[in-house]
């Protein structure tokens, strides 16, 4: 069993993490970032609601899934379709042979616009489903899996088996999916310009204000018995369930929270990036998003939002310089950060940086407790 | 055969079998209610895996178990403990990084579902029922302690405390004093006396001078089967519990 000190067992206290997210997100970035770096940023905070997810169903419930990429992409793709019918208006594609479906449909001969298609026609429908499917599919996913105790490695190559699954399904169904090209050309929203200025400005805020709803979310389930029970039962299966849990139904619920964050993440991209590619679904965002967590911290839902930047600019940075070498890059860091950092950028702050403010305040009655009292003054903040 | 409602618990004819080996074999056992039972019998006579066929752990084979009149054997462990029965394992099964209250209020029977736990409060009634098993195991000075700093004994004792919080009419617990010291099997045994006021206890021991203090009737099992049952001064005239377990 694993012994964690206080501070990384899910009662991270104060709002003061809180409150400096929000001003870096808020206040500093869009100060001092132009808007292409802005909207770049925004693009990786998407990344952050999956990361965000995996600190809960990975970090608090050793579920380990290497397929948070399906849900990115359910969410992303339910939004690309709404935006997409927007974009093939009859009068825009009088050119094809049948106007007023998607080009790509077009270009594969299909005559009508398809079934699951059609209810994508209204904004209210896809805001439904970009909310709903992904936990959905979540839903379903967990019950097959959990219901029938596979969990660990099994449950991690499971998922990522569907991930790629679900990317051949798009790449090969091309004319009801848009193929390996991804669902792009997206312009409009009810009518309002999707790539102007204040637009962009209005989707980084709006991305941003639900990146910390859903920290929040994250902080209010692992605050209360049911946090407590998901982590009892990451380290004490047996013993939960002995207690008269059906573990199961907790881990489904936490699956399912994971994705629907995912999924929030997902259709966000797609708002402020204008397209949705089956690149962002596969197997390699899929690890990704789990890297960007354990750089992060995969025991602080604030650390997965760092963790989401720092390693996606580094990406930025590094991959258009030496594109060869980044996956090996990214490689390298990932297995340093599990060998010397296993709690990530997050350790260290709680190891140093709370030190350094404490300095910086002038509060000389707040030494660094020595570690073996860590757990007794965290455990007592922070509940309800 | 007299009908299983009289007792709390009626076994019947159980058998189960691993990979043709079986472990438990036409095994018929009965409590009453209120009943302290324990059972001996040397390594591998089924002891742990009888206790996990109660508790779901383990599928029987073949035969039935009755608890209150409810087939046991195709429940769910979690439906088993609300009907009322509570398992404590051989090695002490607590959450180490959790301090002491939170692990008996993760017990604490309310809650149980996902939506359950969102929503729980911890109230007045909880922290006071918490407060009170504590006393009773003699925890409630440690309840802010971090239950992976406790010692041994105070570790199966939090483990007899989280199943004591869910007041279960069927208790079984699989050699809570293994690994103690002397004063704390004492301690353990009078423990295990006032909980077994108002209802039945199964307890696996090997420690005779244990077995002695608590009283009650003792079941010896042997290769999946029962070999004796009566009070232990009768056992230990036994021939065949001397032959196979006591020795001479």
């Amino acid at each position: 069993m694993i012994k964690l000190p206080g501070f990384l067992r899910g009662r991270h206290g104060g709002p003061l993490g809180i409150l400096i997210l929000a001003a870096v997100l808020l206040v500093a970035m869009p100060a001092l970032l132009d808007l292409y770096r802005l909207n770049l940023a925004g693009r990786y905070l998407t990344y952050a609601f999956v990361a965000v997810g995996l600190v809960l169903c990975w970090g608090y419930g050793g579920i380990l899934s290497l397929g948070q990429g399906i849900f990115f992409g359910v969410g992303g793709y339910a939004m690309a379709m709404f935006l997409k019918l927007e974009a093939s208006d009859p009068e825009s594609t009088r050119i094809q042979t049948t106007p007023g479906i998607p080009d790509f449909m077009d270009w594969n001969r299909i005559t009508e616009l398809p079934w699951f298609w059609v209810p994508f026609e209204s904004l209210a429908f896809t805001l439904v489903a970009v909310l709903v499917l992904p936990a959905a599919f979540a839903f379903v996913i967990g019950y097959a899996m959990f219901k029938r105790r596979v969990s660990g490695v099994y449950f991690a190559i499971i998922t990522q088996a569907l991930a790629v699954v679900l990317t051949i399904l798009i790449v090969g169904q091309q004319g009801y999916t848009g193929g390996i090209n991804g669902i792009t050309d997206l312009r409009t929203l009810k009518g309002w310009d999707i790539r102007d200025e204040s637009a962009q400005y209005l989707f980084y805020y709006l991305n941003a204000v639900l990146l910390i709803g859903c920290v929040l979310l994250g902080r209010w389930v692992l605050n209360g018995k049911y946090g407590r029970i998901l982590t009892a039962l990451r380290d004490r299966e047996d013993r939960v369930r002995f207690s008269g849990y059906d573990v199961a139904d907790f881990k489904i619920f936490i699956f399912c929270l994971a994705a629907f964050m995912s999924g929030i993440g997902g259709a966000m991209f797609t708002l402020q990036v204008g397209f949705m590619s089956p690149s962002f679904v596969g197997i390699v965002p899929s690890i990704e998003f789990v890297i960007f967590a354990a750089v992060g911290g995969r025991l602080s839902l604030l650390g997965g939002v760092y963790g989401a930047l720092l390693v996606s600019y580094a990406k930025t940075l590094f991959a258009e310089a030496y594109p060869q070498l980044w996956q090996v890059m990214i490689g390298t860091v990932f297995i340093l950060v599990v060998l010397v950092l296993p709690y990530g950028l997050a350790s260290v702050y709680q190891r140093y940086g709370k030190r350094v403010l404490s300095r910086l305040k002038g509060s000389r009655r707040a030494p660094p407790p020595p570690p073996s009292s860590l757990p007794q003054d965290s455990a007592t903040e922070g509940r309800r | 055969m007299s009908s299983n409602t009289d007792f709390l618990l009626a076994i019947e004819d159980l058998t189960v079998s691993f990979d043709g080996f079986k472990a438990i074999e036409g095994l018929s056992f009965y409590m009453d209610k209120n009943e302290l039972r324990v059972v001996i019998g040397p390594n591998g006579a089924g002891k742990t895996t009888l206790l996990d066929l109660i508790c779901g752990k383990t599928r029987a084979t073949e035969g039935s178990i009755k608890f209150k009149g409810k087939e046991l054997t195709r429940m769910s462990e979690h439906r088993i403990v609300w009907e009322g029965v509570g398992r404590k394992f051989q090695n002490p099964s607590i959450y180490e990084g959790l301090t002491v209250f939170d692990n008996l209020e993760a017990s604490y029977p309310r809650g149980r579902g996902v939506f359950g736990a969102l929503a729980f409060k911890r109230d007045e009634e909880v922290v006071e029922r918490i407060r009170q098993v504590a006393r009773e195991i003699q925890l409630d000075d440690k309840l802010e302690q971090e239950a992976g700093l406790l010692s041994h004994g105070q570790k199966q004792w939090l483990e007899i405390g989280m199943l004591l919080i869910q007041d279960p009419e069927l208790l079984l617990l699989d050699e809570p004093v293994a690994g103690m010291s002397l004063s704390e099997r004492l301690e353990t045994a009078q423990l295990l006396k006032t909980i077994a006021k108002g209802r039945s206890v199964v307890v696996i021991e090997h420690d005779m001078a244990f077995v002695k203090s608590l009283g009650g009737k003792v079941t010896v099992l042997h290769q999946g089967k029962i070999l004796a049952e009566g009070a232990m001064e009768a056992l230990q005239q036994d021939r065949r519990v001397i032959d196979v377990y006591l020795g001479h």
